[in-house]
């Protein structure tokens, strides 16, 4: 493949996913029906996925995928009059600022629906992702990806999952649920990311691109900005995250010249902004804060762990989980030394969790342990399936003890 | 749109029913009231079903009929009442169950 078809299949992604959900989102309250809806944009999707890379992506993108979709709704909602009317008298979208697509991100993200539908959703109504792409992203069949949509519309249809902005008093706690849907899918995209992974549709990119709308549909939520300067710290290091042959490289060892300063200053500045004109502080916004600690740091030497370890306490106490405090134990041991450390790890029910062990080894090789630590290291890996973590520690077996 | 609010027994919630005093009981009765009482409004049906040592279940799948003491899953959750509601969507639905002051489980399903 030559570097301009990559080109334009970045475009075309790009193009679609700014309209795609634009379109649903008129479409939905008009027809008052989400799956019919639904169908009809990613049907307009698919043609324009197949014809847009040979036709060229047309000057209004908006108003060709509009005019696919309405023409197709007329065809095969032939039966439904109620429907067809409705779409009869639709008029081609205006290009403006007006976006309603806030209450399309609510109805996908909703609890009543389950998590893996949250995402599957989100990505192909509001990203305009076709079913193929999220199955290529999630490396699952597409007939699974296909088969949880499928129940995901219906339940929205015979639940009565509406089609609106959650009230005043759920918005807190509904909105958390959104950004959760967001962060899910950049861990996803970012764990399962590696060299060799590019032909991948990069879900990061998606995860930011939907932190990047919520923050411009909410401005008034300082945990959207937070998510967003996550996304953004940890997206303008990724440069260094694997050396030339692919392998993981870590914190510690990155050569920091292939950061994005530039970056790195822009969603540390748009972390602050949001910081100080809302004083709210949450989860995102503190995780977020820990990472511009690590990215603002010249070299890991000169990393502020002090601070660090003030945030993670922050984070403790606005959101518990034993995983924060492990990573709050890894703070510590720059802070009070590996014994420190290792005795905060020792409440913690994380047997499944393969960092967990990974940590314990790094602390107890620090001290001299050898045997345990190989002994960890051993569980680290039989835990994970993530072929760069792997990697990583059977290197670390390899070393003599 | 018409759904059902099924309320669950949990074991434990049994015997902290059970456990509790005159006072507390009465207490815990009055806050069950009190939810009818604000959402008389939406509720067009509700029962409180009798313990579940009166249950009797008939299995219709086995040929003949077989008639057998208890409820129809052995388990620690069991179905205690339930509620039939007229409301706008799910949303106004979830609202009224969060609110729900006894029992630990709520489902709730769409009437066809």
């Amino acid at each position: 493949m030559s570097g301009g078809t990559e080109a334009s299949r970045d475009a075309l992604a790009r193009v679609v996913r700014e309209h795609a959900g634009r379109l649903a989102a008129s479409l939905v309250p008009l027809l008052g029906d989400f799956a019919a809806a639904e169908d009809l944009v990613q049907d307009a999707v698919e043609t324009a996925l197949r014809r847009w890379p040979a036709d060229g992506i047309p000057e209004r993108p908006d108003a060709w995928l509009f005019t696919v979709a309405r023409r197709r709704g007329l065809d095969v909602l032939r039966r439904e009059s109620n429907h067809r009317a409705k779409l009869a008298c639709l008029r081609p979208p205006e290009p403006g600022p007006h976006d309603d697509r806030l209450r399309l991100i609510f109805t996908c993200c909703h609890p009543a629906l389950s998590p893996e539908a949250r995402i599957a959703l989100t990505l192909r109504v509001v990203c305009g992702l076709s079913t193929a792409q999220i199955a290529a992203a999630f490396v699952v069949p597409e007939a699974t990806v296909a088969q949880r949509i499928t129940r995901a519309k219906r339940k929205i249809g015979e639940a009565g999952i509406p089609y609106r902005m959650p009230g005043e008093e759920e918005l807190s706690e509904r909105l958390d649920g959104v950004l959760a849907v967001v962060y899910l899918l950049f861990n996803e995209g970012y764990l399962s990311s590696t060299p060799e992974r590019t032909q991948a549709r990069d879900l990061v990119d998606d995860a930011e691109w939907l932190a990047a709308l919520l923050v411009n549909l909410m401005p008034r939520e300082p945990e959207a900005a937070g998510l967003l300067a996550l996304v953004r710290l940890h997206r303008a290091r990724a440069a260094a995250r694997f050396d030339r042959a692919g392998r993981l490289v870590l914190l510690a060892d990155q050569d920091r010249s292939l950061w994005d300063r530039p970056a790195i200053a822009e969603a540390t500045a748009l972390l602050m902004r949001a910081a100080r004109a809302h004083h709210r502080p949450g989860p995102y916004q503190v995780q977020a804060a820990i990472v511009a600690c690590h990215a603002e740091a010249e070299s890991f030497e000169a990393t502020d762990w002090a601070q660090i370890l003030v945030l993670y306490d922050l984070l403790l106490r606005l959101a518990p989980s034993p995983v924060t405090r492990l990573h709050r134990a890894v703070a510590l041991r720059h802070v009070r030394g590996p014994e420190a450390a290792l005795a905060e790890l020792a409440g913690l029910a994380l047997e499944r969790y393969a960092l967990f062990h990974a940590t314990r080894a790094e602390l107890l090789r620090a001290l001299g342990r050898h045997d345990e630590a190989r002994r960890s290291d051993e569980r680290a890996l039989a835990l994970t399936a993530n072929p760069a973590q792997q990697a990583l520690l059977v290197e670390r077996l390899d070393w003599p003890s | 749109m018409k759904y059902v609010l099924m309320f669950v027994e949990t074991q434990e919630f049994a015997q902290e029913l059970e456990a509790m005093g005159e006072l507390e009981r009465e207490a815990a009765y009055a806050a069950v009231g009190k939810w009818f009482a604000d959402h008389a409004d939406k509720i067009t049906h509700q029962a409180h079903l009798a313990p579940v040592h009166t249950a009797t279940t008939v299995r219709l799948d086995q040929g003949d009929p077989v008639v057998t003491d208890g409820p129809f899953v052995e388990g620690k959750e069991v179905v205690s009442g339930f509620a039939e509601v007229e409301v706008a969507d799910l949303d106004e639905a979830l609202r009224m169950a969060r609110g729900w002051p006894a029992c630990p489980i709520v489902e709730i399903r769409p009437v066809r």
